[in-house]
């Protein structure tokens, strides 16, 4: 009974899966997947319910409590650091299910093996996350590369070490050793791969949860599992290839540390909120590039007043968004959804790059590694190879930053000095609402 | 014991591939929701918290780990799907 009501849950999973390929159907997807769940806890009970203490249903819904308080209150703009913590969690759970069915020295070798890959993979996850949020946050920097290379390199040793001569309490250390490297890990990992972390993260989470279900003989766990696995997984290789990196690079950390020459040839066309209203007033086409440094303003309302603005005006706008823009997959999507704009007028790279030529304004708020032509051009160039978006094949750019610092990659980016761009020196979001502001006067 | 076990991998490998067909087809604009409510669904880890409870309620220490695993899955699973609802709800009102 309980096994074939695993399997409705099991459906309904890969229902809400299917159901999510549209925005329209999403949120039913996500019912579905909540039925799944329900379905899949109480079956698990299997009607013993007197079988747990209070102590147990406690905590269950204490931690309820918790989740939907947080949930709520967390603002879009977060949203990475909140997955990242549900990671961490998940990752964590299973970590702590796999040590306690080990301490059951009952179990065969193949889920002996199973179940210290599910306990590594877990805290792995945990540690790796709990850092992942610590970075999003801002919260660390300047990590000795080499020195955590090296550290890791040992961590890793040792944890194959004690797999192999499995010592007495070696569960423990290996435990330690899976938070040590965790931390070591994501801690050489910079802001901008982030998307690329957090989405390796939730696949390890998963395939933690799909081990776990190896070692307590769960169907459910494992088809939940693998899909959560296989989700992480392809969004992981989505972002790489979107940097035109391999994931081992990217984890490999330490990316745009190496010093370059970062000299202009010549100054910036800086411009005013002024100027770029008379220019916007006068185009027929506008794209709107959004990047990390909207998120950091908290710009999406403005960049909402300014879409307003201009199609009062009969001005066509439309959003270039770069699969690693911001820091996890889809994050400029969200932020942009949440001031109501149509997701019919966000745009993938794939799907814009060949309109840019016809376009009259490219406006690119906060974002810079993702429209820097050298990853066309220059070979020598770290970000050599990577799709970006080709704004300046575009009649008129302007670029709302606050400095001319390089981004990410820590690499000048041409395309800031070039004849048909300009710059507004400006917060995005100050930016955004003096261009609004100036509108009025136009 | 190897007859299950080859029946279990199965299982995975037939997962591991529905749920790559599918999720290839999911637009960049629903990652981040994808992200957190696959998150969500890692929860399910839960079931096995559930599971081994009642085998560990006599061992004070390892009956304390099984609900701090129970907590962190209950969590991921509740704040998962409620700030995925969320996030699709800002999708949802534009149709």
């Amino acid at each position: 009974m309980t096994e074939s009501l695993y399997l409705i849950s099991a459906v309904l999973f890969i229902l809400a899966l299917k159901l999510f390929s549209r925005p329209s159907t999403a949120f039913r997807a996500n019912n579905l997947a909540i039925g799944g769940m329900v379905l899949a806890i109480i079956s698990a009970f299997n009607l013993k319910f007197a079988d747990y203490d209070g102590v147990f249903y406690l905590v269950i819904l204490v931690s309820a409590g918790l989740g939907v308080v947080v949930s709520n209150r967390v603002q879009m703009t977060q949203m990475p650091e909140l997955v990242g913590i549900f990671n961490g969690l998940g990752g964590g759970a299973s970590g702590a299910i796999a040590y306690v069915e080990l301490s059951n020295s009952t179990l065969v070798l193949s889920d002996f093996s199973v179940a210290i890959f599910s306990m590594t993979v877990g805290v792995f996850t945990f540690s790796g996350s709990l850092i992942a949020v610590a970075k999003l946050r801002g919260k660390l920097n300047s990590f000795n590369a080499t020195v955590i290379n090296i550290l890791s390199g040992v961590l890793l040793g040792g944890v194959i070490a004690l797999l192999i001569t499995k010592i007495d309490y070696s569960t423990e250390y290996i435990i330690i050793l899976s938070l040590l490297l965790g931390i070591s890990r994501v801690v050489l990992i910079g802001g901008a791969d982030m998307p690329v972390v957090i989405a390796f993260l939730n696949s390890l989470s998963g395939i933690a949860a799909m081990a776990a279900g190896f070692i307590v003989n769960s169907i459910i766990l494992i088809i939940a599992g693998a899909l959560v696995g296989a989700s992480g997984i392809i969004l992981t290789l989505l972002m790489c290839s979107a940097m035109n990196r391999t994931i081992y690079q990217v984890l490999k950390g330490g990316f745009g540390t190496t010093k370059i020459n970062n000299e202009y040839a010549k100054d910036p066309i800086s411009t005013s909120a002024e100027d770029i209203a008379i220019q916007l007033s006068y185009a027929e086409s506008v794209v709107i590039v959004p990047g990390y440094g909207m998120a950091v303003a908290q710009a999406q309302s403005a960049v909402k007043e300014l879409t307003n603005t201009l199609k009062s005006k009969n001005i066509g706008v439309k959003f270039a968004i770069h699969p690693v823009a911001g820091r996890m997959p889809g994050h400029m999507n969200v932020l942009l959804a949440e001031v109501d704009i149509d997701y019919e007028d966000m745009f993938t790279l794939e799907d814009i790059n060949s309109e840019f030529s016809a376009t009259d304004v490219v406006l690119v708020i906060g974002a810079n590694d993702v429209v820097n032509p050298l990853a066309r051009t220059d070979e020598d160039s770290p970000i050599y190879g990577m799709p970006i978006l080709d704004v300046d094949m575009a009649k008129q750019v302007v670029v709302i930053k606050r400095s001319m610092s390089p981004g990410y990659a820590g690499i000048a980016n041409p395309l800031f000095i070039e004849e048909n761009t300009k710059m507004l020196f400006a917060d995005a979001k100050e930016g955004l609402e003096n261009i609004v502001k100036s509108f009025e006067l136009v | 014991m190897t007859e299950i076990f080859l029946y279990t991998l199965l299982i995975t490998a037939m997962a591991s591939f529905i749920g790559y067909e599918l999720i290839s087809k999911i637009p960049q604009t629903l990652h981040t929701p994808l992200m957190s409510g696959s998150n969500a669904i890692s929860g399910i880890t839960l079931i096995a918290g559930i599971l081994i409870y009642p085998n560990v309620v006599d061992d004070i220490l390892l009956k304390t780990i099984v609900l701090i695993g129970v907590s962190f899955a209950t969590m991921n699973i509740v704040g998962g799907f409620s700030v995925t609802g969320r996030i699709l709800e800002m999708f949802k009102k534009n149709d």
